[in-house]
């Protein structure tokens, strides 16, 4: 199987809660670390599970290629995800003021359409700004299917998936026929979240994304990262634009009861949420 | 003609009440409004939402919509939007919505503006707020092109009341199924074993620390069974193994913005304030008196958790 994986560099959520506003009211992360966005990161990890024999992860069964959208700064993200695994990647040069969703499924539908891949796999959403929708918007234009919050995926003889969709208190299964576009949930990369026929099924693997040998890290350098421009892939324009941004109201703090009693009475007849 | 085209969410049949916030949205905007709803067997849900004020109820009725799959849905939305030229489609932010508007967006060539909490209208120019960056920052966006495709939070447009009107019910054409709608099959919906809402849906949240050792669940099942709540918990329970990872609340778990959010033997570390600030009411309930979680409480007590929620439980179940 050929899966693309897209990735997207982001502000290490760790240090979401760091941001500040310009004067000029403009978000400010100046100074806060980037790093692949982790759901993306556990679409790389879902790529890797459904392309190899878990007991032996040394050999590639299938090709994975990574692609982001970013300027020179993101080759260290993608080289990271070379060492841990894939094959190839991919930079789309651009910076983030000439994309949206729509920009990035166009300019990864152009890229499909040249690559030919069995499944394209992408975290259900980025950390910034948290949209879901490239995902979808990949499969509305390619005329794929989709399967949208992937907590679980089942391989049937690479030729379709029986992918575990969380929705609110259900999982809704569905089996997508290859070629198709799947975003992936956190629960993606437990231990037995991905199954293939490659892997035996009494195989557990380790909870979370796997970790680069520091001799995967150095053979890495020599794999394959291709740079295209923007350009040669979509013409298109961002459909939004962000003008503003603020910081949310911050909360005072509130009273301190003396006890359970009185609290289930400010519940009741202060608050009236109880 | 300009207006709003709300789609609804059908469950079986039944109408979801996520569907009313997005109608509260189309009210706000002004425009004059249809709302559609697709499925297998609509007309109660159709009848329902005749009472809204709605100019009409287009109906998309056939087997094939009995489960949602978002292939078979998309390209009829896509159609009726066309058909009746409306400049604005909105759906709720729930899995339905936002697994749907996007599609719909792409395949009509529109901006989509997700998640949203409020909207502004300053004459032709609609602005759009929403949360980002796990609930630490609202950015404002607007949308460049015609046709605008919006999701919004169920926790900041309120369900809309029903009035005394009833809006004409129409039936649309399906789109003719495509290569995709072959592709995807509906297996089956697998309830969650957890008779509990989903913690982004419930109305109360009942979450614990790290402090609540083996006995997490032992604790807090009662609390959350009585207020009919969902369970979270923080990183350091989750990591510790007392809570599973799924119900992990906070910066790199889930947001949540319940009308109640109890916080039990959690210290209030940013990372999980992040997760749950927008709650309507937090309470918290702590031994340490100095833990940092009191200081964005609307409520306080100072006491040892494993007295204070059997009591709580207790004169919470008199009250009822």
């Amino acid at each position: 199987m050929k899966i693309v994986v897209a990735a997207k560099r982001v502000i290490d959520p760790e240090n979401l809660n760091k941001l500040r506003l310009s004067p000029k009211g403009e978000l400010d992360s100046t100074g806060l670390e980037q790093k692949a966005n982790p759901y993306d990161e556990y679409a790389l990890e879902t790529a890797l599970r459904l392309t190899e024999n878990g007991t032996n992860t040394k050999q590639r069964l299938g090709e994975v290629v990574v692609v982001t959208f970013g300027p020179k700064a993101t080759e260290p993200m993608l080289r990271a995800m070379l060492g841990t695994g894939a094959d190839r990647a991919i930079r789309i040069d651009s910076t983030d003021d000439l994309l949206d969703g729509g920009v990035v499924a166009s300019g990864l539908k152009a890229l499909v359409d040249r690559e030919k891949p069995d499944l394209v796999l992408l975290g259900y959403q980025q950390a910034e700004h948290e949209s879901n929708e490239v995902g979808q918007r990949l499969a509305g234009l390619l005329g794929w299917p989709q399967a949208t919050f992937a907590g679980s995926i089942e391989s049937e003889n690479d030729t379709a998936l029986v992918v575990g969709r969380e929705v609110e208190g259900a999982t809704s299964k569905v089996r997508v026929r290859l070629p198709a576009v799947v975003t992936v949930l956190d629960k993606i990369v437990h231990p037995k979240s991905v199954v293939s026929r490659h892997t035996p099924a009494n195989h557990a693997y380790p909870d979370g994304v796997r970790f680069a040998a520091l001799m995967a890290i150095m053979a890495a350098k020599k794999k394959p990262l291709a740079e295209l421009a923007l350009g040669d892939l979509t013409r298109e324009a961002p459909r939004i634009r962000y003008s503003a941004a603020e910081l949310p109201p911050r909360r005072a703090a509130g009273v301190k009861v003396k006890s359970v009693a009185e609290l289930v009475a400010k519940l009741k007849t202060e608050a009236k949420v109880v | 003609m300009a207006g709003t085209l709300v789609v609804a969410e059908l469950s079986h049949g039944s109408l979801r009440r996520s569907s009313l916030s997005a109608i509260t949205f189309a009210k706000q905007v002004g425009a004059p409004f249809a709302v559609l709803a697709l499925g297998a067997g609509t007309s109660a849900a159709a009848k329902e939402l005749a009472a809204f004020g709605a100019q009409r109820v287009l109906v998309a009725d056939d087997p094939t919509l009995h489960d949602y799959v978002c292939e078979r849905f998309a390209p009829t939305v896509a159609r009726v939007v066309q058909d009746g030229s409306w400049d604005t489609v909105v759906v709720a932010a729930t899995a339905f919505g936002k697994d749907l508007a996007p599609r719909v967006a792409a395949i009509l060539g529109a901006g989509y503006a997700p998640d949203i909490n409020l909207v502004k209208i300053d004459g032709a120019q609609r602005r759009y707020r929403r949360p980002m960056c796990a609930g630490n920052v609202f950015g404002w966006l607007e949308i460049t092109t015609p046709l605008q495709v919006v999701s919004v939070r169920q926790t900041e447009f309120s369900a809309a009341e029903p009035g005394s009107g009833a809006s004409p019910i129409e039936r649309v054409a399906l789109a003719p199924e495509d290569a995709a709608a072959k592709g995807i099959e509906f297996v089956k919906l697998e309830a969650t074993t957890s008779q509990r809402p989903d913690l982004a849906e419930a109305r109360v949240v009942v979450a614990g620390g790290r402090a609540l050792k083996e006995q997490f669940m032992q604790v807090l099942e009662p609390l959350a069974d009585t207020l009919t709540a969902a369970i979270g918990a923080s990183r350091a329970a989750c990591d510790a193994g007392y809570a599973p990872p799924e119900l992990q609340v906070g910066q790199t778990g889930r947001t949540v913005a319940p009308q109640l959010y109890i916080a039990i033997g959690i210290s209030g570390a940013i990372q999980h304030v992040a997760g749950m600030k927008a709650s309507k009411v937090i309470v918290a309930i702590n031994k340490d008196g100095d833990a940092p979680i009191f200081q964005i409480a609307d409520y306080g007590l100072v006491q040892d958790l494993f007295t204070a929620i059997p009591e709580l439980v207790k004169l919470l179940r008199a009250q009822s």
